[in-house]
């Protein structure tokens, strides 16, 4: 916005400090490549080798960038932050697992290790543990939401609940395990939900590869629902070919679309549906790079947008716009070789504004956009 | 002053209506804030009326004073008012007589004993800024059934409507009436003393209580006898209107009825605490007349009056504060420190939300301490009587904002809920903690709260715009240079009050980079500010924001060039009100400030030409609503949230307010 004003030639002589500032921050890092968005392009699998080697490389920069704060924060932290994130990667190699439940898995595996002897002190352990996990991969947000809402569990139990602290350690332990579960259910939950809004004879434009909107879609042909789907294409990872390939096993009518064609086959379209890395505050959506522009066109066309995520990706984030959160980059291959003086915007997700969406499916219920601060200040507060 | 006192000569007439021969001459150490030229005044003004036909006729009949707000009133009387012909001289009276009736000797009878408490119920409607309507209704309901009695019982089926349309010849009816009110006192009382149990929580027999109140009530009539009522009468503001207008009469019963009740409506009224109240409307007649017999603050109304807004009320400004201040050391049922505060507000040496509402909270502190509970009372009942008494005194100085009438909901709250086994010195200490608290939790606390999560949505290379001035937005901007983040600020301000100006001077002092402008410039400064940033004087439950007139202008303008807008807002400020438009409540300035202009001084004179100009109203609005879909972001300290949120958060609040 500033860049457009009058007043802009002023301030670039007499203030040029915060030009350059803001000039220093953009190569400050293109190295590091968000992990959140690696790990759904490995459990995808359609990417090189050549590319995810490149990646984990830069991961593994990620990796040991991140501890020199920790190590300096304290001593004890720092053997205990190697076992985290050990753990929370093995966790997250399964595809089917999300990554909140592979960090609360991660976390109970902190409380299975732990010494401590006091609540407190088991709440100190597993505060600079999810601290870890949440530092090492700063862009995943249902990975910040999954910690803090286990923390958020944790601190709420006290042992004065139960007889002594082992017993409350244990039911920690359970809840941990259950919460995998819950996940797997909400998924479930939400497909049965959203079932009312698939009629027959519609059509369903799906963007990126989310698991929860693949549930709902095979639940809908298992309850053999005739409807047809436009994939959209998904670039760089191919999420949308992925997806079509998923669909046509279950002899659903699929349709692979360019991203650049939504707005010309919007007209045919139904309703959209789409996944959420995080659902914010303010009741709008972080999702893979192409969804808001979806959303706007539908938002044009009076089209439906649903969302459908897991209660576990709401976050106590509130992006005022595309530019306001930590950016995920992620690398794109555009085939041709890129001439060094061009830049290439690389971020791998935006931020729908609620405005633009019709309704949440989640577990909690189907959801308008503004229930969801609602529901996340009686989380936290 | 004394032009006015001459103009008395027409609320005399009314004034008869109170009279008592028999009444102990008055005390004028009793009457507070009047010490100059009150007592003299009222006494000599009202000894003639004593002598007027009306005056003799009702001198058969016991009628207990009225309450002591109205003694400010003597001098208030201000407008000139064209002496009516005999006639309406007399169905004036009949109105009075009919009048008291219905309503005030059985009110009286009951609670003549403390002017304060009378004032009290007046109060607690106000407390919020929206205080009476709502309330009133009830209390009207609760009420009638009592008034209605008294007539009945003295034979006098017909209601109201007809005793106002009653000409001379009803006087002397009105008379007998008025005579066997008088004796209906016990009769009246008694309902309210069934429901008492409620109220009192010793133990004692009807009789005896009964027994106590008569005595309370006795001592309190003596004391402040005939002078206040004298001062009521003549201290009607607007005689001249009352006069042509039968609406007096409506309102009296109201008054009455509802004091009558006041015991036992007190406990339902608490009850009714937690339910939203309404605001006051100055165009209703009746319940401005009532106010401003109960008013401490003499007010002047305006002479061209802004059509649209007579709902609220516009007076005179800068005429009050000289005499008021003189009165600063004759107080008497207004705390001095209340009082100070009440004058600070009324000068506009207090202003912003956060410091009236810290002053305001302080000065309830030491009155507090001060406090001593009168023997055969309750704490508890006559400390909440005591401090509706000082919340309807700083209304009179300036309408409470709606952070205020949040503030005063949770000290009666905490009044209220106060164990009955606590000492005195206990209670009062643990409420001094209490409110110390809230400043602390509430305002002080959460305002630092607020600069934390604003400060992470400013970036560096930003021009954040804001309007006016606002505590907390100027404490985020503070910060944000503290802690190195490079940014510009564009400061806003409009006339009259350009409160942007002090902003501006604080924060050039500390070296940040700053554009200053007026709100004309708006859509021209706008295309560079990449965040909004304003501050609230309330949100309402439909997420609607209540801020300085001007702020939604500038919301408007950035949605328009779609930068986002954050609204810096303490939870104690979230209403559980819906407000829909700028109109239903507002505040309006010194109309003077709009007409006056600075560098058009010389033509002083062609100004006061314009000022009584019957065509020309100048409106000067001091706060706007706007729309929950201009706001991006509502920053509390609950975190940062969307405007739709804020029920959710109205009822978190109010929840934990009462576990406090």
């Amino acid at each position: 916005m500033w860049r457009r004003s009058p007043s802009f030639i002023l301030d670039r002589t007499s203030s040029s400090p915060p030009m350059a500032a803001d000039t220093t921050r953009a190569p400050q890092n293109p190295d590091s490549i968000s992990a959140y968005y690696q790990t759904r392009a490995a459990h995808h699998g359609v990417i090189t080798s050549e590319w995810l080697s490149q990646a984990q490389a830069a991961v593994g920069g990620v990796v040991s960038g991140d501890e020199h704060p920790v190590s300096s924060l304290n001593e004890l932290g720092n053997e205990k932050s190697f076992n985290v994130i050990e753990e929370f990667n093995s966790w997250r190699k399964q595809p089917d697992l999300a990554e909140a439940v592979a960090a609360i898995r991660a976390l109970a595996a902190v409380i299975r290790a732990s010494e401590a002897t006091t609540m407190m002190e088991l709440e100190i352990e597993l505060k600079t543990a999810s601290d870890t996990l949440k530092s090492w991969d700063t862009t995943s947000i249902s990975l910040t939401a999954g910690c803090d809402l286990f923390i958020r569990y944790v601190t709420r139990t006290s042992a004065l609940e139960y007889e002594d602290f082992n017993s409350a350690k244990s039911r920690l332990l359970e809840r941990a395990e259950k919460f995998g579960e819950i996940s797997c259910k909400a998924r479930r939950i939400i497909a049965m939900l959203s079932q009312d809004f698939i009629f027959d004879g519609c059509t369903i434009l799906v963007h990126g590869l989310s698991r929860v909107v693949l549930e709902i879609l095979k639940t809908a042909a298992q309850n053999n629902k005739l409807f047809r789907v436009l994939c959209t294409e998904g670039r760089p990872d191919g999420t949308g070919v992925l997806l079509s390939s998923e669909l046509s096993k279950l002899d659903i009518p699929v349709k692979l679309l360019l991203d650049s064609a939504v707005a010309y086959s919007m007209d045919e379209v139904d309703m959209v549906f789409v996944g959420a890395d995080g659902v914010v505050e303010s009741g709008g959506i972080i999702n893979m790079m192409g969804t808001y522009q979806i959303a706007l066109v539908a938002h044009s066309m009076n089209k439906p947008v649903y969302v459908a995520a897991e209660s576990y990706k709401f976050a106590r984030l509130y992006p005022l716009d595309q530019k306001d959160m930590a950016p995920a980059l992620r690398p794109i291959e555009f085939g041709l070789k890129i001439p060094t003086k061009v830049e290439v915007e690389r971020s791998a997700r935006d931020y729908t504004p609620p405005q633009y969406l019709t309704l949440l499916f989640t577990d909690l219920g189907v959801l308008s956009p503004s229930v969801v601060s609602d529901e996340l200040i009686q989380l936290y507060l | 002053m004394d032009t006015r006192r001459g103009a008395l000569a027409v609320p005399k007439v009314r004034r008869v209506g109170f009279f008592t021969p028999t009444e102990p001459p008055p005390e004028s150490s009793q009457r507070p804030n009047r010490s100059q030229s009150g007592p003299v005044e009222a006494t000599t003004s009202s000894s003639p009326l004593s002598d007027s036909p009306s005056g003799n006729l009702i001198s058969p009949v016991l009628i207990p004073p009225s309450r002591h707000h109205s003694d400010n009133l003597t001098a208030r009387a201000a407008a000139p008012v064209p002496v009516p012909g005999p006639a309406a001289f007399r169905r004036y009276l009949a109105h009075d007589r009919s009048l008291q009736v219905g309503s005030y000797n059985a009110p009286d009878s009951l609670l003549g004993t403390s002017p304060p408490s009378s004032n009290g119920e007046f109060s607690e409607d106000s407390v919020s800024l929206f205080g009476f309507q709502r309330s009133d209704s009830t209390k009207l309901s609760a009420s009638f059934p009592n008034g209605g009695f008294d007539l009945t019982l003295a034979g006098r089926a017909p209601q109201e409507p007809e005793t106002k349309t009653a000409t001379a010849s009803a006087s002397e009816g009105k008379k007998k009436i008025a005579e066997v009110s008088g004796k209906s006192e016990s009769v009246t009382t008694k309902p309210q003393k069934e429901k008492e149990p409620k109220s009192m929580k010793d133990k004692t027999t009807k009789a005896e209580r009964r027994a106590i109140q008569e005595a309370q009530r006795a001592a309190k009539a003596a004391a402040k006898g005939e002078g206040k009522r004298h001062a009521d009468e003549s201290g009607k503001a607007n005689p001249g209107k009352a006069a042509k207008k039968p609406q007096p009469k409506k309102e009296r019963p109201l008054v009455s009825s509802s004091v009558s009740e006041k015991t036992a409506v007190a406990v339902e009224k608490e009850k009714r605490m937690d339910v939203p109240q309404t605001q006051m409307q100055y165009d209703d007649k009746s319940r401005v007349d009532k106010a401003k017999r109960r008013a401490v603050v003499e007010q002047t109304e305006t002479k061209n009056k802004v059509e649209l807004f007579l709902h609220l009320p516009q007076y005179e400004r800068g005429n009050q504060l000289p005499n008021l201040s003189s009165n600063f050391f004759t107080l008497d049922t207004i705390h001095h420190a209340v009082y100070k505060v009440g004058l600070q507000h009324l000068a506009g040496d207090i202003s912003g939300d956060n410091a009236r509402c810290i002053a305001m909270l302080q000065a309830f502190q030491e009155a507090i301490k001060d406090y001593t509970t009168p023997p055969m009372k309750d704490l508890t009942m006559d400390l909440t009587t005591k401090i509706n008494g000082y919340v309807s005194f700083l209304i009179e100085c300036r309408p409470l904002s709606m952070s205020m009438g949040n503030a005063i909901r949770f000290l009666k709250n905490q009044i209220r809920k106060l164990p009955v086994n606590l000492s005195e010195p206990e209670a009062k200490a643990s409420l001094c903690s209490d409110i110390g608290r809230f400043i602390d939790e509430k305002i002080i606390l959460a305002g630092k709260v607020i600069v934390q999560h604003a400060v992470s949505k400013i970036r560096d290379g930003e021009v954040l715009l804001t309007y006016g001035f606002s505590c907390v937005v100027e404490m985020i901007l503070l910060y944000a240079h503290e802690i190195g983040k490079k940014f510009r600020v564009v400061i806003v301000d409009a006339r009259p009050n350009l409160e942007g100006k002090k902003l501006l001077r604080r924060l050039v002092s500390r070296g940040l980079d700053c554009t200053y402008t007026h709100i004309n410039a708006i859509s021209y400064i706008m295309r560079e500010a990449t965040r909004v940033f304003l501050g609230a004087s309330s949100i309402f439950s439909n997420g609607t924001l209540y801020s300085k007139v001007g702020t939604a202008c500038v919301a408007m303008v950035a949605n328009a060039f779609s930068v986002p807008v954050i609204v810096c807002c303490e939870a104690y400020k979230f209403h559980e009100r819906v407000l829909l438009d700028s109109i239903c409540s507002n505040e309006l300035g010194d109309p003077e400030a709009v007409a006056n202009i600075p560098s058009f001084s010389t033509k002083a004179k062609q100004s006061k030409m314009m000022d009584n100009n019957k065509n020309l109203q100048f409106l000067n609005l001091m706060y706007d609503s706007t729309p929950s879909e201009y706001i991006s972001m509502i920053v509390s300290d609950y975190g940062m949230i969307p405007p739709t949120s804020i029920p959710v958060i109205v009822r978190e609040y109010r929840r934990e307010n009462l576990l406090l």
